[in-house]
């Protein structure tokens, strides 16, 4: 038996292994942490610094404080006497984004969720040939696909033509440079961001709750609605939120297929960074889009940790 | 990590997409910084040839957008092209190479109008490129009035609301606004910046979309009947579907001129001048006046031009017309006006 | 209970129209881009027969060789780098369960997910022009390793989730020591989550527009950057046919990504 003053062996090697384990995981994360901070948290936090400095005439920022971007993004100066007049010029940018990215996720929505059943409910070969057609387009180049939603949408293109010659429409459809077009390209792009999510939270389902539902007297439409929809929430959550956060920050989409009329805020962003040159009212429109990117992490941590909770209980 | 049959498969795969191997070597280097679609190949591939340069092209799509790249702290280009009152902000802000174009050997060929210009007396920091006007076109197969006038953009015709094109350029929309309003340019007064704002947003109910290097695009195909563009991307336009028009606007229309300059730092100093200098030469002021269809700031370019260029309707100015206007560049409050105005009529 | 109710309980009417009509919505627009490349005529409308020669002026493109090039360069650099750190903070997130700050590292890792493009992209540059990084193929690969961090750990992590640890245990009590037990038991094993994990970072480094867009320099255009300027230009059949080349290799690299992903086991050992 050891005696208390020398520790045992075993415990002490025990000891030094811990340290080592410890050692080896610092060294294993340091490097990934490290870059995702220096090159990613840290530029966010010079965004916030910038966004409450003062604009150079041409471009950068003059070092100087100032909340003039915030205000300016609420307030008009008037320009006769430089009295503040409320303004809902940005609020209308910021708001059509959200409108606009809602409706492409519950779009998104109703088309995916019978889309993710369907074949979450397949045989379980074709279920992983179905997947992979979904998943494909996930990794298709955004530009290339919008480029092709484009292509196909505008007055002149192939989906006009064939509506034309079929005799469905007298004349070619204006989509293309459109609010709708600008949401179809938005569905387009992000709509495999919400089949996937869900579909894995259809698939671990456990069907016997429906036959039990069913034995209950439920009607199918309710079960959907009061039994499959609630379980597959966590999916329902993540999916919206990998559809909602770059939609509401979309560039791409806006520019090419709104011919560049309607600005959305990541345009907005853009073009302070380009055309307009006010990098510190940029940086504070980018620091209100994070904001509310934040909001709607908090909705997803704050669902999750409650759906855990129903789990455990 | 050990190589293995999938990243051999990739590589191959999308060496495929390039075709040969990678990029050449050369004896020296030259960066270009150019407008789109604005220098044509065989100028680069001669350049190339003759001082064994290898040059690479990069584009940008306004004046605004070039003064931006560079106060963003874009470094490595040689040369740009900005336009007259561009030149007259990037000398002020100290961001261009003095080079003494006057000691070029191929100076002289320089017309005198166009050595004293006001955005750079005596050419000390810049030489001709090319210079042409801003208008606009029409299709004349959907609208067959008087289109010399700027109430085609303003106050559309009914065949021609939501079929315009505007071009996605803060100075050349409020001017041609500016115009129609018969109210003065680089204008800072209050009253007239709410009109012509007043205008801008009842305008753009009947525009399509606002873009710059499609303009030619949008017009060819047929999706704009009416497009704001530069008068020799409109004649190439013109070319792909002849129904177009180029308009003289009888309340005036911009004239402009863009200019090589070599920018500040420029890695490859001596280069670049040769290729101001090579730029200068007639038969190579030609070829690019041949492609971009503008008109060429230096003289002696007629016996190589094409036969079209000399009766063209874009090109050769009609004496009915006002003499294109060239706006220099406005103060800074005009400037942040402006900006708001444009981000407000674009939200 | 009776196979037949239960599996007609599962089903819902029009789920499938749905499902195949999704099908087409995606495949579409895709199919006909990649079919007008194809055009003899220049019109992207009208079909004047078939035709090669888009592919061939494509080829011929000098902007789009060169773009190429830098595209392949910037994703494999900035792919290698992210798959390495990728693998190294799996294996300490995965293999060592509990310790403080877990829960916040998988939060780090994932952090480039969740910020818009934009305000990344704008971040980039700022920060680039702040400290003095030139803009060019180096800003652009720095750029791209952060964002391809968290696609590279994806695969890598779920992988490694499937290997028990006694594999490790088991080459340890064969007396290998752990440097030697990594190299031959468990890096081979995770293998495929690797290159799984590298070929979605290096297709993601590829395909990106937004951030490059901000943060390249001279010279240092890319392919999408390329296409962008071209489709600004004008949609010609040229940009059907490198937008189907890339495209084609979009779905070969997540095809063979996803057969690797799904091999249970690992090869060899």
């Amino acid at each position: 038996m050891p005696s208390p003053a020398t520790p045992p062996p075993r415990a002490a090697s025990e000891h030094a292994r811990a340290r080592r384990r410890l050692k080896a995981r610092a060294l294993l994360l340091s490097p990934a942490l490290l870059v995702i901070c220096g090159l990613l948290v840290l530029p966010l936090c010079i965004i916030v610094v910038y966004s409450f400095l003062t604009p150079g005439t041409y471009g950068g920022v003059v070092w100087r404080f100032s909340t003039e971007s915030y205000v300016q993004f609420l307030f008009e100066r008037d320009l006769f006497d430089d009295t503040l007049a409320f303004s809902p010029a940005y609020l209308q940018i910021y708001w059509r984004s959200f409108i606009q990215a809602l409706v492409a996720t519950t779009a998104c929505f109703l088309i995916g969720f019978p889309t993710a059943y369907y074949i979450a409910t397949l045989p379980e070969r074709k279920k992983y040939m179905w997947v992979l057609l979904i998943t494909v387009p996930y990794w298709i180049n955004l530009l290339i696909r919008t480029i092709a939603m484009l292509f196909l949408i505008r007055n002149e293109g192939p989906l006009n033509h064939a509506l034309l010659f079929a005799g469905l429409v007298d004349a070619p459809l204006k989509i293309a440079y459109t609010n709708i077009g600008v949401g179809i390209g938005l569905i387009y792009t992000y709509l495999p961001f919400m089949v996937l999510p869900l579909y894995a939270a259809i698939e671990r389902f456990d069907f016997r709750l429906v036959e039990a539902a069913s034995d209950l007297y439920a009607r199918r439409w309710t079960i959907l609605r009061r039994v499959i929809l609630p379980l597959a929430m966590p999916g329902v959550v993540a999916g919206s939120l990998l559809v909602f956060i770059p939609s509401l920050g979309a560039f791409i989409a806006p520019d090419l297929l709104g011919g560049g009329k309607n600005l959305m805020i990541g345009n907005l962003i853009a073009l302070q960074f380009q055309g307009s040159r006010n990098w510190p009212f940029g940086s504070a429109a980018a620091v209100i889009l994070m904001t509310i990117v934040l909001c709607a992490l908090l909705v997803y941590v704050r669902q999750q940790s409650k759906a855990r909770l129903r789990q455990l209980r | 990590m050990t190589p293995s049959p999938f990243k051999t498969l990739a590589a191959a795969a999308l060496l495929g997409l390039v075709g040969a191997s990678g990029p050449a070597q050369s004896a020296g280097k030259l960066n270009l910084y150019n407008w789109f679609d604005y220098l044509p190949q065989e100028l680069v591939d001669k350049f190339s040839r003759q001082h064994d340069v290898e040059v690479t092209l990069d584009t940008y799509d306004s004046n605004e957008s070039l003064l931006a790249r560079l106060k963003a702290g874009v470094t490595g280009y040689d040369v740009a092209v900005p336009g007259d009152y561009m030149v007259r902000i990037l000398i002020n802000e100290g961001m261009l190479e003095l080079i003494n174009a006057s000691e070029f050997p191929n100076f002289g060929n320089i017309p005198a109008e166009y050595v004293d210009v006001y955005f750079d007396p005596g050419r000390k920091y810049s030489v001709p490129y090319q210079w042409g006007t801003t208008g606009f076109m029409v299709d004349t197969a959907v609208y067959d009035g008087d289109i010399d006038t700027l109430a085609i953009i303003f106050n559309p015709p009914p065949e021609l609301r939501g079929r315009i094109n505007m071009l996605k350029d803060v100075n050349d929309v409020i001017n041609a606004g500016l115009r129609y309003l018969d109210l003065e340019r680089c204008n800072g007064n209050p009253e007239d910046l709410r009109r012509l704002s007043d205008l801008l947003n009842d305008a753009k109910r009947h525009w399509l979309s606002f873009n710059s290097d499609g303009a030619k695009e949008v017009l060819v195909s047929g999706d704009a009947a009416v497009g704001q563009i530069w008068n020799g991307f409109g004649m190439r336009a013109r070319a792909e579907r002849p129904s177009l028009k180029y308009a003289y606007p009888r309340e005036g229309i911009t004239g402009w001129m863009d200019n090589l300059v070599v920018l500040k730092g420029a890695p490859n100093l001596d280069n670049a001048k040769l290729f101001l200098n090579f730029m200068l030469e007639p038969e190579n002021a030609a070829i690019l006046t041949n492609f971009a269809r503008y008109t060429a700031g230096v003289s002696g370019t007629e016996p190589f031009l094409d036969e079209e260029m000399k009766t063209a309707h874009e090109v050769n100015y009609p004496s009915s017309a006002p003499p294109p206007e060239f706006v220099p560049p406005c103060p800074d409050n005009v400037i942040r006006l402006y900006d708001r105005i444009w981000t407000n009529l674009l939200k | 209970m009776k196979p037949p109710r239960s599996r007609d309980l599962k089903r819902y009417p029009g789920f499938g129209a749905v499902t195949w009509a999704c099908l087409v919505f995606l495949y579409g627009p895709l199919l006909v881009i990649a079919l007008y490349s194809f055009n003899e005529i220049r019109s992207i409308t009208v079909w004047g027969g078939f035709s090669l020669h888009w592919y061939a002026k494509a080829f011929n493109n000098e902007l789009i060789q060169r773009s190429t090039w830098n595209s392949l360069v910037i994703a494999l650099c900035a792919a290698s780098m992210a798959t390495t750190l990728a693998t190294a903070a799996a294996l300490a997130v995965i293999r060592h369960r509990r310790f403080r700050a877990r829960e916040t590292c998988i939060g780090i890792i994932n952090l480039p997910l969740m910020v818009p493009e934009i305000v990344t992209a704008i971040a980039s540059l700022v920060f680039f022009v702040l400290v003095g990084i030139p803009l060019g193929v180096g800003s652009i690969v720095l750029a791209h390793t952060v964002f391809c961090i968290p696609f590279a750990y994806l695969p890598i992590s779920a992988r490694l989730e499937g290997i028990e640890g006694y594999y490790e245990e088991a080459a340890g009590d064969l007396y290998a020591d752990s440097r030697r037990a990594f190299r031959h038991v468990l890096l081979p094993m995770l293998m495929p989550g690797v290159l799984a994990g590298f070929m979605l970072a290096f297709i993601i480094s590829l395909d990106d527009f937004i951030i490059t867009n901000f943060v390249a320099g001279p010279g240092a255009s890319t392919l999408p950057l390329a296409i962008y300027g071209l489709v600004r230009t004008g949609l010609t059949p040229e940009i059907n046919a490198v937008s189907t080349l890339l495209l084609l290799v979009s779905v070969i690299f997540v095809i063979l990504s996803c057969l690797l992903g799904r091999k249970r086991y690992p090869a060899g050992h």
